[in-house]
């Protein structure tokens, strides 16, 4: 790739990741910016970056980036979260006490060392899917599987975040780690739907896999 | 093998992964143990003939990148019918979660149990992985001694530079490889498959037996070592006919021949050296007495002007990695480093491609070669290694600098632009008084008066770094007696104090050291027998884990290992360490082959002690050090006389060739 470097003592390729997911969750949208230094399609960027990936990581489209920055466009995820050994009923009254709490304050360590937030304000919505399906590699046992959206905030909330709170609100303690998946990010509409943060620069025709 | 065990061995030999994953959140730097990087291969498990696991004891972000491991992995999966996997050294949060969950010791690439493959491949650039191997080999299922395994578990075979002497973990290892393992590995792998198409006759110990016999794999069970009264090894014969008196060293002639690596593996996780890494030539004739590389990997065979440039071009193309070293045991030595250097300065010029060569000597040539390497970027700092302190204890190590060549070098340095020099030395070495580390103070101070003259600027730095002396085997200091560490750390304290006697002169110079102590223990596992094995297993049961990691070494641990399992033998750590060994006494290694004439070495330790050089057998007659007529090796040197021409500029997108996953 014809990527450009940032000028100065030590150059750095110009690539910034818009709000990247936290360390230990699944994520099937995640979005980046790369500056080059000369025009490319954005199609064969798209094979071009994917070939050079690991399996798992696959790039899925690429556009010309518009006016404006794509952290500007990113405002909200939508987060799913199984629970294996969670009976949904349990997670169902977990989760009517978190919505009922004006604030839930959880702790976490941060860089700056133990740090305590409200993980309430930033969820826009927190369901109990009910599913037939099993979810992946889960055999055995009940699972209950949420499905969150958070709004981009400072401190982050994250999927850990809002399990706390439910700690916090109903005592909930998953008896194997949950697995988070990022499902979505974008701009949080009134309706509380999630808009694709390319949209705007994709000018009508689909690029790439979509 | 039963058809019943051989399913469990399949089985066993599914991925680990749905256990681990669930692990991964829990621990610190997961993406270290997720694989996926450019370069891994993962191939189908039951069409492979021969499996092997490469395993680098230390911490991935210290594996990853080591050189020999990516050859012998980039070698062994280009055979169609071969697989082979990495692993390396968890971390202790990690281990202790796999044991509560019983997750096994797993490959990095298809998360595949170490214990399910044919052969494990451990590579030890130090003796301090040993703790680190237990730990591995428990994980893994598969039992600490050697003698407790059955045909279900792999060949633990040992590599690196630490493996011309692996007595001190010989109960734990099936065999061991002294030398270069590119063509070893394919003869190894041709002796397992022929043993399973024929159906395992004879079991894991005709196997042995046929690597044995090859007179190139050393399988220490095959050998009895007796000891005399005091102590002292009597002798170490083979115990069963047809297995060789003495193991030979592999030799790898023609580099040109084996360009690796070729895809070097581009890591997820930060790792210690993120570049391309092509060694320029393997061997060093120097003869510095303490350096073991130097010796044993003899003699110097150049890989040519050509094939560097090919190697950087296609490495740089494959990987993407913005920075090339150029490695070796002495790199400003190859006979046309100029031409390369020059030669890829101008390839290069104008991309974000920087170069770098380690292993300089202390010469003004050394500043040309940076000064052409640096030609659009930084010069930061550069690094020479006189490594002793005074005229007279560089004689002692055949370090050849004059202090006059020293000082002109490193002014050249600083008049050239470069802010910040870094000069390495030893302490500990063999007859060392006080007085001679104190000179390394005078050294520096007369360095950067120099420097300051010389350029009208305060603006310079000089760093001193001094790293303890431990004596290696097939060296002329293998008979030598180290020193206390609470005297190093006392001569250290010295040093420092004299650094910083002047207050305008101390401000302009680090110093950074390390303990004595880690090096005792280092000098115990490099110079021991097999006795030294029960001390390893001992601190490995107390916890011992990452010993070259300083806040994870206890050398309380190992002393009082030491002080509990050694005394049953009658000897003591005193009596590995600071004891002076006799001409006439036999030594652990012995019966491993070198090449080196033990009476050469012998009396490059006399020469040592009478403080009398050795030149350089490249450009001075031979001067029998036996490795070239016992091995059948020569010096394989330039010049070529060829130039690097320069590459037509690549430009937009490099597209796949072939299409995308």
């Amino acid at each position: 790739m014809p990527v450009a470097y940032s000028q100065g003592f030590t150059p750095h390729p110009k690539i910034s990741y818009a709000s990247a997911a936290p360390t230990g969750v699944a994520s099937e949208a995640e979005y980046l910016e790369i500056g080059l230094c000369e025009e490319v399609d954005p199609a064969e960027l798209r094979i071009a970056l994917d070939a050079a990936l690991s399996p798992g990581l696959d790039i899925l489209d690429a556009v010309v980036a518009g006016p404006g920055s794509l952290a500007d466009r990113i405002d909200a995820s939508r987060w799913r979260i199984e629970l294996p050994g969670v009976d949904p009923a349990v997670l169902r009254h977990a989760v009517s006490a978190f919505l009922a709490a004006p604030e839930v304050p959880v702790e976490r360590m941060t860089k700056q060392g133990r740090r305590v937030f409200d993980a309430r304000g930033a969820v826009v919505s927190i369901d109990v899917i009910s599913t037939t399906e099993a979810p992946s590699e889960v055999e055995g046992v009940p699972c209950a599987i949420l499905e969150v959206v958070v709004r981009q905030v400072t401190p982050s909330v994250r999927p850990d975040d809002v399990l706390s709170g439910l700690r916090v609100v109903a005592d909930l303690a998953p008896p194997v780690p949950p697995r988070a998946t990022r499902l979505a990010q974008g701009t949080l509409t009134a309706q509380g739907e999630i808009v694709d943060p390319l949209e705007a620069d994709r000018d009508g025709a689909a690029i790439g896999e979509r | 093998m039963s058809v019943a065990s051989a399913a469990a061995r399949r089985s066993a030999a599914m991925t680990v992964w749905p256990q681990l994953e669930p692990l991964l959140p829990q621990v610190s730097k997961p993406i270290q143990y997720v694989g996926g990087e450019l370069g891994a291969v993962v191939k189908d498990w039951d069409s492979a003939a021969v499996r092997w696991a490469l395993m680098y004891p230390d911490a991935y972000e210290v594996g990853l990148p080591n050189q020999g491991v990516q050859i012998l992995y980039e070698v062994l999966n280009e055979l169609p019918d071969v697989l082979a996997e990495r692993t390396y050294a968890v971390w202790p949060d990690l281990e202790r979660l796999m044991r509560a969950h019983g997750v096994p010791q797993f490959t990095v690439e298809a998360h595949r149990p170490v214990g399910a493959f044919d052969l494990l491949g451990v590579s030890f650039a130090t003796e301090l992985g040993y703790t680190n191997l237990l730990t591995a080999l428990d994980l893994a299922g598969i039992p600490l001694l050697a003698v407790d395994r059955t045909e279900a578990h792999p060949v633990v075979l040992a590599g690196g530079h630490a493996a011309f002497n692996p007595e001190p973990i010989a109960d734990f290892l099936d065999a061991a490889v002294l030398g270069d393992g590119e063509e070893a590995v394919l003869e190894i792998t041709d002796i397992v498959r022929a043993w399973k198409e024929e159906g395992r006759p004879g079991g894991r110990d005709e196997l042995l037996l046929r690597l044995a016999r090859t007179e190139s794999v050393y399988v220490p069970r095959f050998y009895d070592v007796d000891y005399l009264p005091d102590g002292r090894i009597r002798r170490v014969a083979p115990n069963r006919p047809d297995v060789p008196f003495r193991v030979h060293k592999r030799t790898t002639m023609d580099l040109d021949a084996w360009p690796y690596p070729k895809k070097p593996l581009v890591p997820l996780a930060e790792t210690v050296h993120e570049r391309y890494a092509v060694e320029i030539f393997r061997g060093c004739t120097r003869g510095c007495r303490f350096c073991q590389a130097g010796m044993i990997t003899r003699p110097v065979r150049e890989r040519s002007i050509t094939t560097v440039g090919q190697m950087v071009q296609q490495g740089l193309e494959y990987s993407g990695f913005s920075e090339v070293g150029l490695l070796s045991l002495s790199s400003a030595d190859h006979s046309e480093i100029g031409d390369i250097c020059s030669g890829l300065a101008e390839r290069y010029a104008g991309t974000n491609v920087s170069l770098s060569l380690p292993s300089t000597r202390v010469d003004a040539f050394n500043i040309e070669l940076a000064q052409e390497l640096s030609r659009n970027g930084r010069r930061t700092g550069l690094t020479f290694a006189p490594e002793g302190g005074s005229e007279r204890i560089r004689r002692v190590i055949n370090k050849m600098v004059s202090e006059e060549d020293l000082i002109r070098t490193v002014v050249t340095a600083y008049t050239n632009g470069w802010r910040q020099v870094k000069l390495y030395f030893m302490c500990g070495l063999p007859t060392e008084t006080d007085e001679d580390v104190l000179q390394i103070a005078r050294l520096a101070h007369e360095v950067i008066k120099a420097g300051r003259e010389a350029t009208g600027s305060k603006d310079i730095r000089c760093t001193v770094s001094i790293g303890a002396f431990v004596p290696k085997p097939h060296t002329p200091f293998q008979w030598a007696a180290m020193e206390r560490p609470e005297v190093i750390d006392n001569r250290l304290k010295l040093l420092k104090q004299a650094i910083n006697a002047d207050r305008s002169l101390g401000r302009a110079i680090g110093f950074r050291y390390h303990d004595g102590e880690p090096s005792l223990i280092e000098g115990l596992l490099s110079r021991g027998d097999r006795r030294v094995g029960a001390v390893i297993r001992k601190v490995w049961e107390n916890g011992g884990r990452f010993d070259g990691w300083s806040e994870h070494f206890s050398f309380q641990r190992w002393v009082e290992a030491a002080a509990e399992v050694l005394p049953q033998f009658g000897v003591d750590l005193d009596w590995y360490t600071v004891r002076e060994r006799e001409q006439t006494e036999v030594l652990p290694w012995d019966h491993l082959d070198s090449g080196l004439d033990k009476d050469w070495l012998w009396q490059d330790w006399q020469d040592a002690l009478a403080e009398y050089e050795q030149d350089d057998c490249r450009w001075t007659p031979c001067f029998d050090c036996g490795v070239c007529p016992s091995m059948d090796t020569e010096i394989q040197v330039g010049p070529t006389g060829r130039k690097l021409l320069p590459l037509t500029p690549v430009r937009g997108l490099r597209m796949p060739a072939t299409s995308s996953r």
